[in-house]
């Protein structure tokens, strides 16, 4: 399998653990994984990202340009800041509800991520979710990283099966919390199946 | 044998513990802090893991370490090589027994760092060796050669990974039973371990005639790679060699040619790697150097060769390579056509996102209360590298400069003596006052400056991500150890008044900074309350019906937690950790809920 994925967001968000579950689960289907993650200074609120490559056609750790075949995007205008990676004809999955920067609250410039939406969708192929409807009956939008990854599973467009993503969550994920995150996963996997 | 998927500086850390060393010490600095962070978690028996009170520590416990025969790694960023610059330059000529590598990640971009310098470079003014990985796979083999190497020659080591080689992440198959190598013990010899001008010039003439031996050694070197064939050739190394491999893979009739060793520069590979090549491309980060090195190789071997890059304008000259600017420059080098996906025209514009102090910080707190306290009074604002260097960031605003670790204190001084009647401040975390900040104050004490030091405790140091220090009270080896205060240094100093305060608490940090005004010398408040990222504090503030929404708390502290949603002031649940600033500041109390105060 070869496949490049795209996970973005703002820090803080969870795409870490997002790109660490694709990243094991494709592992342990027997495929070569490289990836890479933002660290640092950009984590605290700023743009972050993960490239996951799997295959053994993936030299560099940084997904090319015009070559992802998935986005993950868990804001808006971050799956619009990392367009340029989608390969024609490949799919972003989306949250539409905006992470304001705090230099949004001091100069209200009116961003609420509906420009964005509108955007993605004249450009490429999307599936749009709401990650508050989504993440309503667990009670915090914390387990949205979780769900999104159950839409692209769900959707069939990372080349792995629920059962597998299952297991990871359930290895790298704290005790307590496995309940809530497998149910958002499965949430996440009926919305993307909705929507293949 | 066992396969683990691990970033690039568990790579390096799993390859040294593959080395056998015997002894690790560093000092954090992203892109390098994970290296002594994963040797803390794989060591087995008998290995020393410090964190070290900074770089310059490091490298001096570990050159005597090596002295005695032990294989020893230290860890460093670029920045913190200038650090331990005093020693390793000398380091290079005196020479060491057991394998030394000493890592200094470079940061291109820059990402996280005050500078784009190359260590390249410093291994060129060091005259030592340097080995440059492109890939988490190559780096972990790469610095076992590194120690072999630096063994053969008796020679200090360099290796330089890049941010995108330490934090890219690839599966690596380890050996579980790796024990730390025997080492012979000290051998007491002054003629050899002891550094006097008659020693350091013997050593120079040695060290200029063994870096040609280098280098032809290193020209065989397995990592120095050639593949393709063709007039056309690109020369490039580190994480830049895999974008140009990548994008290369459809043109078999273009030589690719990789340095893994820039230094001594492998002269006689390059050469052979020149044969027939009439139109050369260098493709790597920071400084010219491969290109330099391939132009002295053409001009004295009168080569017809054409050589492009930073220095003809056909390399950006600064900032980071990417997979996408290596497929522009190798696209215009062959005039092929770059991959582009979708149309990207006509986008809206995107919201900037500066990197903030996290919801709840302390530091915000700390910085209000000065700011608070000094308003419109003549003050200098002098900050320092940690989280806290975002407390430049609007509304707050209260950092004037920042300059290299430890120089806020430093530097507060210096704007005394031009300004004597304005009060200066120096900001300065705790971790980066055990590092380079005492000396600092015992300057200020003896040349008897006005300033006041606020000591930002934390209790960790947080930028980098949350490494133990000395005052701390736990080290590397996991052990429990005596914390070291900063108060009873300072006082030990002789700083004439030394408050210690909780941030949080607005009024009294306020009042502490008023008292400190009013006293002549040099004074310290130490503001201590632990970072938000560690003691995650699960409470939150609530806005009540009595918000009149007059925005204050928003245009006051810039915290994240505070938004607004159809224009109303809310509280972001999912961030906000009940720190209570806001409720201080709010001018008719509607802010409440539950403080963890």
């Amino acid at each position: 399998m070869n496949k490049d994925i795209l996970v973005c967001g703002v820090g803080g968000q969870g795409t870490v653990l997002a790109s660490k579950l694709i990243a094991s689960a494709a592992m342990n289907l027997g495929n070569t994984v490289h990836s890479a993650e933002t660290i640092g200074m950009a984590q605290r609120g700023g743009s972050v990202t993960s490239h996951i490559r799997i295959g053994d056609t993936a030299y560099s750790p940084m997904i090319p340009q015009g070559s992802a075949d998935v986005i993950l995007a868990f804001e808006p205008a971050e799956a619009v800041r990392n367009l340029a990676y989608l390969k024609k004809g490949g799919l972003v999955i989306v949250n539409s509800i905006p992470v304001k920067p705090v230099t949004e609250s001091l100069h209200d410039t009116g961003y609420d991520g509906k420009d964005m939406i509108t955007y993605l969708k004249s450009k490429c192929n999307c599936i749009v979710v709401d990650a508050m409807e989504l993440c309503l009956p667990f009670g915090s939008t914390r387990y949205f990283n979780i769900a999104i990854l159950g839409v692209a599973v769900g959707a069939g467009k990372l080349g792995l099966d629920a059962e597998t993503v299952l297991t990871e969550i359930e290895a790298r994920v704290p005790a307590k919390f496995a309940d809530t995150n497998k149910a958002a996963f499965s949430a996440g996997v009926r919305v993307g199946a909705a929507n293949k | 044998m066992r396969k683990e998927y691990v970033m690039g500086n568990g790579a390096i850390a799993l390859g040294a513990l593959e080395a056998g060393i015997r002894l690790v010490s560093g000092y954090p600095g992203t892109p390098s802090s994970e290296i002594i962070e994963t040797i803390g978690k794989y060591k087995q028996g008998s290995v020393h893991v410090e964190w070290s009170v900074n770089e310059k520590a490091a490298m001096e416990v570990a050159a005597s370490a090596s002295y005695s025969g032990a294989r020893t790694l230290v860890t460093m960023k670029q920045v913190g090589l200038n650090v331990a610059s005093d020693p390793l330059m000398s380091l290079a000529y005196v020479g060491v027994k057991g394998g030394m590598v000493v890592v200094s990640a470079d940061d291109p971009g820059p990402i996280s760092s005050q500078t784009e310098q190359d260590t390249r470079m410093f291994a060129s003014f060091c005259r030592i060796p340097v080995f440059d990985p492109s890939s988490p796979e190559e780096a972990f083999t790469m610095i076992q050669d590194a120690f072999d190497y630096s063994e053969k020659y008796c020679t200090p080591v360099l290796f330089r990974p890049t941010t995108r080689v330490c934090h890219a992440y690839a599966s690596i198959e380890i050996n579980e039973t790796t024990a730390p190598r025997p080492y012979e013990g000290f051998v007491k010899d002054s003629k050899k371990w002891v550094i006097f001008p008659r020693l350091s010039f013997l050593n120079h003439a040695m060290i200029e005639k063994r870096n040609p031996e280098i280098g032809k050694d290193f020209s065989s070197y397995s990592g120095n790679t050639v593949s393709g064939t063709g007039k056309k050739a690109v020369f490039t190394g580190g994480i830049s060699y895999s974008y140009a491999k990548e994008y290369l893979k459809d043109y078999p009739d273009v030589k690719l040619c990789k340095i893994s060793t820039p230094y001594p520069f492998p002269e006689q590979y390059a050469l052979s790697c020149l044969q027939g090549v009439e139109e050369v491309l260098c493709i790597e980060e920071l400084s010219p150097f491969i290109e330099s090195e391939l132009l002295k190789i053409a001009g004295s071997h009168n080569l017809p060769v054409k050589i492009y890059g930073k220095l003809t304008g056909h390399v950006r000259a600064s900032g980071e390579n990417s997979a996408d600017y290596a497929a522009d420059i190798l696209s215009a080098f062959l005039g092929t056509a770059a991959n582009k996906g979708v149309d990207l025209s006509a986008a809206p514009e995107l919201p900037l996102r500066p990197p903030v102090l996290c919801a709840g910080c302390p530091h915000r707190a700390s910085f209000y209360a000065v700011k608070k306290a000094m308003e419109g009074k003549k003050s200098y604002f002098c900050g320092d590298i940690g989280c806290y260097t975002l407390g430049n960031a609007m509304p707050l605003d209260m950092v004037d400069t920042c300059l290299c670790m430890g120089a806020g204190i430093t530097m507060a001084q210096g704007f005394h003596w031009m300004d004597p009647d304005s009060t200066c401040f120096a900001f300065v975390g705790d971790s980066t006052f055990f590092a380079s900040g005492m000396t600092g104050v015992v300057n200020a004490i003896y040349n008897e400056a006005d300033m006041i030091l606020c000591v930002l405790d934390n209790a960790t140091t947080a930028m980098t991500g949350h490494q133990p220090h000395p005052g701390t009270g736990k080290n590397m080896m996991g052990h429990i150890v005596d914390k070291v205060s900063i108060e009873k240094i300072l006082a030990g100093m002789g700083v004439s008044k030394i408050l210690t305060v909780n941030p949080l608490n607005l009024r009294e940090s306020i009042n502490a900074v008023q008292e400190c005004t009013a006293i002549k010398g040099v004074k310290a408040i130490i503001f201590k309350s632990p970072c938000i990222a560690i003691s995650k504090p699960e409470k939150q503030m609530a806005i009540s019906d009595k918000c009149i929404q007059c925005k204050k708390c928003i245009r006051e502290i810039g915290c994240p937690a505070l938004i607004t949603i159809d224009g109303k002031v809310c509280i972001d649940k999912g961030l906000c950790t009940g720190c209570g600033l806001c409720s201080q500041i709010c001018p008719v109390n509607a802010i409440g809920g539950d403080c963890n105060e």
